[in-house]
C-alpha cells in the first residue's frame, strides 16, 4: 500500500519538521535536478515583482528559493504561485476596514479581566494591563497609570553591574525623605530637623555635603542652615506662619537632591536574552533619561506614550501606540491581527498630533455634523453647526442612516454603476 | 414592471444639509398662524383657533383633515405656528456663545476688539483652513475671539470695554467701576445687532445662516402637532404632550407681561415678569440647565422638552435615526440542532406564516405561486397578500375566493409569500460585537416554537441554550438578498478577520468525539462504520477495513479520512500529547503525532489542537484555506457530525465517581496540605519574631502574605498532582480537560482533591470583621483556614466558612463581568464611532469619509486579514512545500 511506504519515509527521519523532511527527500534527488540558482538570480527574479510584493515577502522568497535550492523553473513556479496567492488575498475596495477594526479589538475586549495590575518580569512593579491599559491607549491620557520605564545601556556599560548600579542612581529620584532616618519639625524653633540615615546615603551615592547644598538653595533670606553632628541637619527658616512653615517642610521632603524627575525607583535586571544588564524604572521621563550618559537611546523605550510624542514625534507614537495595544492585547491571549491595531494607530495619529478616540478626538472631529451629534453631546453640536451656517455633505455611514439613503457609500454601497433606464421586457 | 421604474424617477435624493438660526421674519413666514391664546380645546373638546391645538398646525386625530394642507394623518407633515414674545428673551443654548460675542466685540460701536490689520490677517488665515482643516480653523477662531476678549478699549471707536458676567443659564451682568448692572435681552439684542458681517466671519459665524441677534428670541416658533400628539386615554380624558404643557406655560406669562406692559405696570412687576417667561422659554429648549429647576409636571416628573428629546440613547439621534425598529423580523428563544447544516436556521412553522417574501409573477413561478396563494395565509407554505400591478393589496386573510385570485395571477403581480426552505435570512444575537454576529442562513422550516441552530456557529454568535433568544430578519429585495448570499453565509464566514483563522469549528462534543473516534483502539464494525459514514452524509464505498479477521474492522482514522481533502498533507501535535516529554512520530503519548498524508490520517488522534474554534494554524484552518468554504462546510455538516455520532454510540458521562481516587491518596493529599498549613505557622512565627526579612519594595506583611500564597499554591499544586496519578485518560473527564474539550486538569482536582485558596481582589480573604474574616475565627489569626484557602473539594463538600469564602471570590467574579461589560461596551462604541467610516478605496488606500487618506496602503501590504494565514500574507513555506513535492515525482 502506497499508504505504508509514505508512512517508512518519514519514520525514518527524526525531526520531522516540514521542510526538512522534504530537503531531506530533495538531497536524494539531487543528482536529477539541476544546481540552484543563485543569489543574484534570485534577486532578479524577485525584484520584477516590486511593484506588486511588498517587501518582506520578496525577502522571504529570494531566501527561501536559496534555502532549498530551487531551479528557475522552480523558482518562477513559486513565484507565480506566491502572487497568485499573495493577489488573491488583498482586500476588496470598499471593505469597512475601520468597523473590522474596531469589531477586532472591542469584541476581545469582552473576554479581558479587569485585574488591573499584573508584574512585569519583576515582583517589585505592578503595570496596568488588561482592559484599563487598553482603554488608556485608545484615551490617549497623558500619564499612565503606571508610568514605566526600560532602560537599555551603552555597549561599554551594560555588562558591567557597577557602572550600570551607577547610571540607576543617576536617573533613580532621591530626596531629601528618601535619606532621612528621621525629619521633624519643630515649631517653636521654626527648623526643621533632619535626622540622615549614613546607610542610605551610601546607598544612593549622596552625600551630606549635597544635601547641604540643595538646602542652601531653598533656604530664603531669613533661613539659616546648621549641621549638627555629622548626619544631623537643623535648618532654621525663620517663617513665623505655620501652615507656611507646614509647606516649607514638605518642601524640604521633596527637595530633589539628585535623579531624574519622575522617576521613583529603579530596578537593574539582568536581561537574559540579551546577555546584558538593564534598567527598569519606575516613573518615565523620556527626555531627561535620554540625555544620562551611557543610555541607549535607541533601544530605552517608555509606555508614556504622549512624552514619546514629545521626545521622538509623530511616526515614533504611532509605534509605540502599535506596540503598547499588541502587548496588552498578546499579554491577555487574545490573537488580534495587527493591521487592526495599525489602522487604530494611524486614525489617532493622522493628523500629526496624538488624537484620542472619543468625544475629543477622532470620533469628535468629524465633519459631519449628524454623526458627531449622534455619536455624544448632541446639542452642543447642533447649535454650534447653526451659528456656523456649517453643511453636511452626508458622506459617512451614521450620516446615511439617518437621512435613509440607500445604499450607505460604504462597502457594496461603493459601487457607482449606471445602468440605462427604461428596459422593458415587452419590447424585446 | 414599468410602475417599479416611475416611482425610481420620482426619488429625491438629498444632497446635503445646511444648518443655520431662523431669524424672526423667517418664524413668521413659516407660521401658518400666530397662536395667542393659552387654553387647547373648547368646552366641547374642539381645538380652539388660534390657540395651541389649531387645526391648521396640523393633523394627528383619526378622520381629520389638515386645515393648511388639505392631507390625513400620517400624510401631514404638520405646519409651525409662532408665538410674538412681548419682550426678547436669551436663547437658552447659545448663551455661552452671546457672551463670548458680547466679550470680543465692542459696546458701543459693535466692531471686533482687534486692530484692522490683525482682523484683515485673521480673516486671511480663516480662509487658508476653511477648506481642509476646519478644526484648525474652528480652534484659530477660538483663539481670535480669545485675543479680542482681552481688550479694554476698542481699537476702532476708542470705547472703553468693561467686564461682561455671564451667570448661568441665561443671565448677563456688566461691571463698570465695580457696580455691576444686568443686561436685559433687549440690551444685548441691540449690541448683537451691531456686530458687522465681516466681523462675524473672522468670529466663526456665518451672518447669513445666522445673524447673533436673532439667538436672542423675540419670536418663538411653535412646534407643529405631528411633534407633540395628545393622547386620548381610554376614561376618554386628554393628556397633552410635554411641549403642549411648556407652551401654555410660556402663552400664559407672555399674556400677563404683555398685559402689564400696556397697563404700564412697575418696571419691577415687569422684571419679574419678563424673568418667568425667560425661564420658560429656556426651559421649553431644554429642561436640564444647570443653575435653574428643571420643570415639572403636575406629577412632580421632570418634563422631557426639545433638548431632552435629542439627547442620549433612547433620543431622536440614537434612539430613532441612527437605530430604527425594523419589519420583517422574528425573535426566539434558541436551541441546538446538529442534523441541519451550518448555513442553515431552523424556523418555526408558525414564524413562516408570517415573516413573508414579495415575489414577482413571472411566467415561470406562476403556477407555484398560484398554489401558495390557494393554500393562503394560514396554511404553510402559502402567501399572505397578494399586490396588484396597480398597487392595490389583497389581504388573503379576508378573501373568500382565493381561486379566482390564484387564477388572476398574472406577470405585474406580486406575490407576498410566506418563508420557505431555502430563503435566505439573516440571523443576529446580541449583542452584536463582530460582524459574525450578524449572518445568513438558509430557512429551514421545522416544527415546534424554537429557532433551530447547528452547534459549530455557536462561537460566532457566542452562543448557549441556557435560554438565549435571537433576533432574525428577512431581506427584502433582490440586492439584498444576493449580498446576504455571497458575502454574509456562514460558510463565508468561518474565517474571522480578527486573526485570520477559523472561527467556527469544533467544540465541546465534537473534540471528545473526534478523540475517541480516531483513538487508536476504536474498531468499528461494517454496521456500525457504514452507519456513521452515511449518517455524515457520504455516499460511497468504504475503504478497505483495516482488520479483516477475525472479522471486518475499519480503524476511526479510515473514517474520518473518507472526508479529507486526497491531497491534504498536515502534520501537528495533539493536545493529548501534552507539552513535555518526547513526541516523535508514533513515540508520542497518548498518540499525539497527528500526520495526514495524501488525505489519509494515518497516525495521530484529532482533538483540540487539529479541529477547535478559534484557533489558527491547525487541520481545519488549513482545510478551509487551502480548499474553499464550500469544502470546509461539507466537512462541518458531515465529518464533524460523524464526531457526535460516535459519541452518541459510544457513551460518554461523568457522574460523582469519575472524581473517586483511592483512599491512600486522599491520605497523602491530606499530608500534603497538612505539611503546606505547618509550614505556614512557620512562616508566620518568624514573622513575628523578626526573623522574616522583607522581599525588595514590599513591607513585613506584604512579604508574608507572598510568602504564604506561594506555599499554599506549591501544597495545592501537589496534592491535585498527587490526584492527577489517578485520573488516567480512561476517566472521562480526563479525557474532557486533556482534548480541550471542556475545563482543565485544575477543575478535576478541585473536584477530586483540594479546591484551593480563593482570592478576593488577588489577595487572600481578609476583609470582614476587625482584625479577622468571620467569627469562627480569633481574631488576628493569619492561618490558611482563617483566610480562605479551601482544603475540601467539591465533591466531598466545603465546610460552612470555607462555602462562605468561595462564594466571595464567586461574588466577585460577577462583579468583575458587570463592570467589564460596561466599560469594554463604551470603549468599543467609541471605537465604532471613530472608525466607521473608513474604507479601501479601489486604488488600495484607505480613506475617510472625509477623504483623508488615513493609511497609502491598507495594512501596509494591502493583506486582508481574513484572507490571510494568521496575519501573514502568503505562507511562502506551504508554496515551497508543495513544488518541491514535485520534484519527487520528476
Amino acid at each position: 500500500m502506497p499508504r505504508k511506504k509514505a508512512k517508512k519515509t518519514t519514520r525514518s527521519k527524526k525531526r520531522a519538521s516540514r521542510r526538512k523532511k522534504k530537503t531531506v527527500k530533495a538531497v536524494k534527488e539531487e543528482k536529477r535536478i539541476s544546481r540552484g540558482i543563485s543569489y543574484e538570480e534570485a534577486f532578479a527574479l524577485v525584484e520584477r515583482y516590486s511593484y506588486i510584493l511588498p517587501q518582506n515577502l520578496r525577502e522571504e522568497l529570494i531566501s527561501k528559493i536559496i534555502e532549498n535550492e530551487m531551479n528557475l523553473e522552480e523558482a518562477t513556479e513559486l513565484l507565480n504561485e506566491v502572487v497568485r496567492r499573495y493577489q488573491n488575498s488583498l482586500v476588496d475596495p470598499g471593505e469597512a476596514v475601520g468597523m473590522v477594526a474596531a469589531q477586532s479589538v472591542g469584541e476581545p475586549s469582552t473576554q479581558m479581566t479587569l485585574r488591573t495590575f499584573h508584574f512585569a518580569g519583576v515582583r517589585e512593579f505592578n503595570v496596568t494591563l488588561g482592559l484599563p491599559r487598553l482603554i488608556e491607549i485608545v484615551d490617549a491620557r497623558r500619564v499612565p497609570s503606571t508610568p514605566i520605564m526600560h532602560i537599555y545601556l551603552e555597549d561599554d556599560v551594560k555588562n558591567d553591574k557597577d557602572k550600570v548600579l551607577d547610571i540607576a542612581r543617576k536617573i533613580e529620584l532621591t530626596t531629601v525623605e528618601n535619606i532621612a532616618k528621621d525629619v521633624t519639625l519643630d515649631y517653636l524653633e521654626s527648623s526643621i530637623i533632619i535626622d540622615l540615615d549614613p546607610e542610605m546615603l551610601e546607598n544612593r551615592g549622596v552625600t551630606v555635603e549635597d544635601v547641604l547644598k540643595m538646602l542652601n538653595r531653598i533656604k530664603g533670606k531669613k533661613g539659616r542652615i546648621e549641621r549638627q553632628g555629622d548626619y544631623t541637619i537643623v535648618f532654621y527658616t525663620g517663617i513665623d506662619d505655620i501652615s507656611r512653615l507646614r509647606r516649607m517642610f514638605d518642601r524640604v521632603l521633596g527637595l530633589r537632591l539628585k535623579g531624574i524627575k519622575g522617576i521613583n525607583h529603579t530596578i537593574i535586571r539582568y536581561d537574559e536574552e540579551n546577555k546584558e544588564y538593564m534598567i527598569i524604572a519606575e516613573g518615565s521621563n523620556l527626555a531627561a533619561v535620554l540625555q544620562v550618559e551611557g543610555v541607549d537611546i535607541r533601544r530605552t523605550r517608555t509606555n508614556n506614550i504622549s512624552e514619546i510624542l514629545e521626545v521622538l514625534g509623530i511616526e515614533a507614537t504611532r509605534t509605540a501606540i502599535i506596540e503598547e495595544m499588541s502587548n496588552v492585547l498578546s499579554e491577555q491571549g487574545l490573537d488580534v491581527d495587527i493591521r487592526h491595531i495599525m489602522l487604530i494607530a494611524d486614525a489617532m495619529t493622522l493628523t500629526g498630533r496624538l488624537r484620542q478616540v472619543g468625544r475629543h478626538g477622532v470620533a469628535g472631529e468629524k465633519a459631519s455634523v449628524l454623526a458627531r451629534a449622534a455619536f455624544e453631546v448632541t446639542v452642543k453640536h447642533l447649535t454650534d453647526a447653526a451659528m456656523r451656517g456649517e453643511v453636511d455633505d452626508l458622506r459617512g455611514v451614521t450620516e446615511n442612516v439617518i437621512i435613509g439613503s440607500r445604499p450607505i457609500p460604504l462597502g457594496t454601497g461603493i459601487v457607482k454603476l449606471l445602468m440605462k433606464y427604461g428596459f422593458n421586457p415587452k419590447e424585446q | 414592471m414599468s410602475m417599479v421604474y416611475n416611482d425610481a424617477k420620482e426619488e429625491k435624493i438629498i444632497g446635503a444639509i445646511k444648518f443655520g438660526l431662523l431669524s424672526p421674519d423667517m418664524i413668521r413666514k413659516l407660521s401658518v398662524t400666530a397662536i395667542v391664546i393659552p387654553e387647547t380645546y373648547d368646552e366641547e373638546g374642539m381645538p380652539i383657533r388660534g390657540g395651541l391645538m389649531d387645526r391648521r398646525l396640523g393633523t394627528v386625530e383619526p378622520g381629520v383633515r389638515c386645515e393648511t394642507c388639505g392631507n390625513s394623518p400620517g400624510s401631514c407633515p404638520g405646519h409651525f405656528g409662532h408665538i410674538e414674545l412681548a419682550r426678547p428673551v436669551v436663547h437658552p443654548e447659545f448663551a455661552k456663545n452671546i457672551h463670548t460675542l458680547l466679550r470680543a466685540t465692542c459696546r458701543s460701536c459693535g466692531r471686533l476688539l482687534l486692530p484692522e490689520d490683525e482682523i484683515e490677517k485673521a480673516r486671511a488665515k480663516i480662509k487658508q483652513y476653511e477648506k481642509h482643516w476646519t478644526t484648525l480653523k474652528h480652534r484659530y477662531v477660538e483663539s481670535i475671539a480669545k485675543k479680542a476678549m482681552k481688550s479694554t478699549s476698542c481699537p476702532h471707536c476708542g470705547a472703553p470695554q468693561f467686564k461682561i458676567k455671564f451667570e448661568k443659564p441665561y443671565t448677563f451682568y456688566e461691571e463698570r467701576d465695580g457696580v455691576s448692572s444686568k443686561l436685559r435681552p433687549n440690551e444685548i439684542r441691540e449690541r448683537l445687532e451691531r456686530i458687522t458681517d465681516s466681523d462675524l466671519e473672522v468670529l466663526g459665524i456665518d451672518p447669513k445662516e445666522a445673524r447673533p441677534e436673532w439667538m436672542v428670541l423675540t419670536v418663538l416658533p411653535v412646534v407643529p402637532i405631528t411633534v407633540r400628539p395628545s393622547i386620548t386615554l381610554e376614561t376618554g380624558m386628554r393628556s397633552e404632550d410635554d411641549l403642549t404643557h411648556k407652551l401654555v406655560d410660556i402663552l400664559r406669562i407672555n399674556q400677563r407681561l404683555k398685559e402689564s406692559i400696556e397697563v404700564g405696570a412697575p418696571p419691577l412687576i415687569i422684571d419679574d415678569l419678563w424673568e418667568l417667561l425667560q425661564y420658560h422659554v429656556a426651559t421649553y429648549f431644554d429642561n436640564e440647565l444647570p443653575g435653574i429647576p428643571p420643570a415639572r409636571h403636575r406629577s412632580g416628573r421632570p418634563l422631557r422638552t426639545l433638548a431632552q428629546r435629542l439627547k442620549g440613547k433612547e433620543g431622536r439621534f440614537r434612539g430613532s435615526l441612527a437605530g430604527k425598529r425594523v419589519d420583517f423580523s422574528a425573535r426566539t428563544v434558541i436551541s441546538p440542532d446538529p442534523n441541519i447544516s451550518i448555513n442553515e436556521v431552523g424556523v418555526p412553522v408558525e414564524i413562516a406564516k408570517v415573516l413573508v417574501i414579495p415575489e414577482k409573477v413571472t411566467e415561470w413561478n406562476v403556477e407555484e405561486l398560484r398554489k401558495l396563494v390557494r393554500n393562503g395565509p394560514f396554511v404553510h407554505p402559502g402567501a399572505n397578500y397578494v399586490i396588484r400591478p396597480d398597487g392595490g393589496r389583497v389581504d388573503l386573510r379576508y378573501v373568500k375566493d382565493r381561486d379566482a385570485i390564484a387564477e388572476a395571477l398574472m406577470p405585474g403581480y406580486i406575490v407576498e409569500r410566506h418563508l420557505k426552505d431555502g430563503d435566505i435570512v439573516l440571523f443576529n444575537r446580541q449583542p452584536s460585537l463582530h460582524r459574525m454576529s450578524i449572518m445568513a442562513h438558509k430557512v429551514k422550516v421545522l416544527p415546534y416554537k424554537t429557532f433551530r441552530l447547528n452547534l459549530l456557529v455557536c462561537t460566532p454568535y457566542n452562543a448557549d441554550f441556557d435560554g438565549d433568544e435571537m433576533n432574525l430578519h428577512v431581506p427584502q429585495t433582490e440586492e439584498a438578498r444576493a449580498e446576504a448570499r455571497a458575502l454574509m453565509l456562514v460558510q463565508e464566514q468561518i474565517l474571522s478577520p480578527r486573526y485570520g483563522g477559523p472561527i467556527i469549528g469544533a467544540i465541546h462534543d465534537y473534540i471528545t468525539g473526534a478523540y475517541l473516534l480516531t483513538r487508536k483502539d476504536t474498531l468499528l464494525d461494517k454496521n456500525i462504520a457504514s452507519r456513521l459514514a452515511y449518517l455524515a452524509g457520504y455516499k460511497g464505498e468504504l475503504p478497505e477495513p483495516a482488520v479483516l479477521k477475525p472479522n471486518k474492522y475499519w480503524t476511526g482514522k479510515q473514517l474520518v479520512s473518507i472526508f479529507l481533502p486526497k491531497d491534504l498533507d498536515y502534520i501537528g501535535k495533539a493536545a493529548v500529547a501534552g507539552s513535555g516529554g518526547i513526541c516523535n512520530e508514533e513515540e508520542c503519548e497518548n498518540d499525539g503525532y497527528v500526520l495526514v498524508w495524501n488525505g489519509e490520517l494515518l497516525i495521530g488522534v484529532l482533538d483540540k489542537n487539529s479541529i477547535v474554534a478559534q484557533r489558527p494554524e491547525t487541520l481545519l484552518h488549513e482545510i478551509v484555506k487551502e480548499y474553499g468554504s464550500d469544502k470546509a462546510r461539507e466537512i462541518m455538516d458531515g465529518m464533524f457530525k460523524m464526531f457526535v455520532e460516535y459519541l452518541d454510540l459510544h457513551g460518554f458521562t461523568i457522574g460523582l465517581d469519575t472524581m473517586d481516587i483511592p483512599r491512600d491518596a486522599l491520605k497523602d493529599i491530606r499530608e500534603v496540605l497538612e505539611e503546606g498549613e505547618r509550614e505556614v505557622y512557620e512562616l508566620i512565627e518568624k514573622m513575628k519574631s523578626g526573623q522574616l526579612t522583607a522581599l525588595p519594595g514590599k513591607t513585613l506583611e506584604e512579604s508574608l502574605e507572598a510568602k504564604i500564597m506561594e506555599t499554599l499554591s506549591r501544597a495545592r499544586d501537589k496534592a491535585g498532582e498527587i490526584a492527577s496519578r489517578y485520573l488516567g485518560m480512561s476517566n472521562h473527564a480526563v479525557i474532557m480537560a486533556r482534548t480541550g474539550a471542556r475545563a482543565n486538569m485544575l477543575n478535576i482536582t478541585q473536584m477530586a482533591a483540594v479546591l484551593g485558596q480563593q482570592a478576593v481582589r488577588g489577595e487572600r480573604v481578609k476583609r470582614g470583621y476587625t482584625n479577622r474574616t468571620l467569627p469562627h475565627f480569633k481574631p488576628g489569626d493569619l492561618g490558611p483556614r482563617a483566610r480562605g484557602f479551601v482544603s475540601s473539594n467539591f465533591k466531598n463538600g466545603l465546610t460552612p466558612t470555607e462555602f462562605f469564602f468561595h462564594a466571595m471570590a464567586g461574588r466577585e467574579g460577577l462583579v468583575d463581568t458587570a463592570v467589564r461589560t460596561a466599560q469594554s461596551g463604551y470603549m468599543y462604541r467609541r471605537l465604532a464611532n471613530a472608525l466607521q467610516d473608513f474604507y479601501v478605496a479601489y486604488d488600495g488606500s484607505v480613506r475617510s469619509s472625509e477623504v483623508f487618506v488615513i493609511q497609502p496602503r491598507y495594512g501596509e501590504d494591502g493583506i486582508d486579514p481574513s484572507k490571510s494565514d494568521h496575519g501573514k500574507a502568503v505562507n511562502i513555506d506551504k508554496v515551497v512545500k508543495k513544488i518541491l513535492a514535485k520534484r519527487g515525482m520528476r
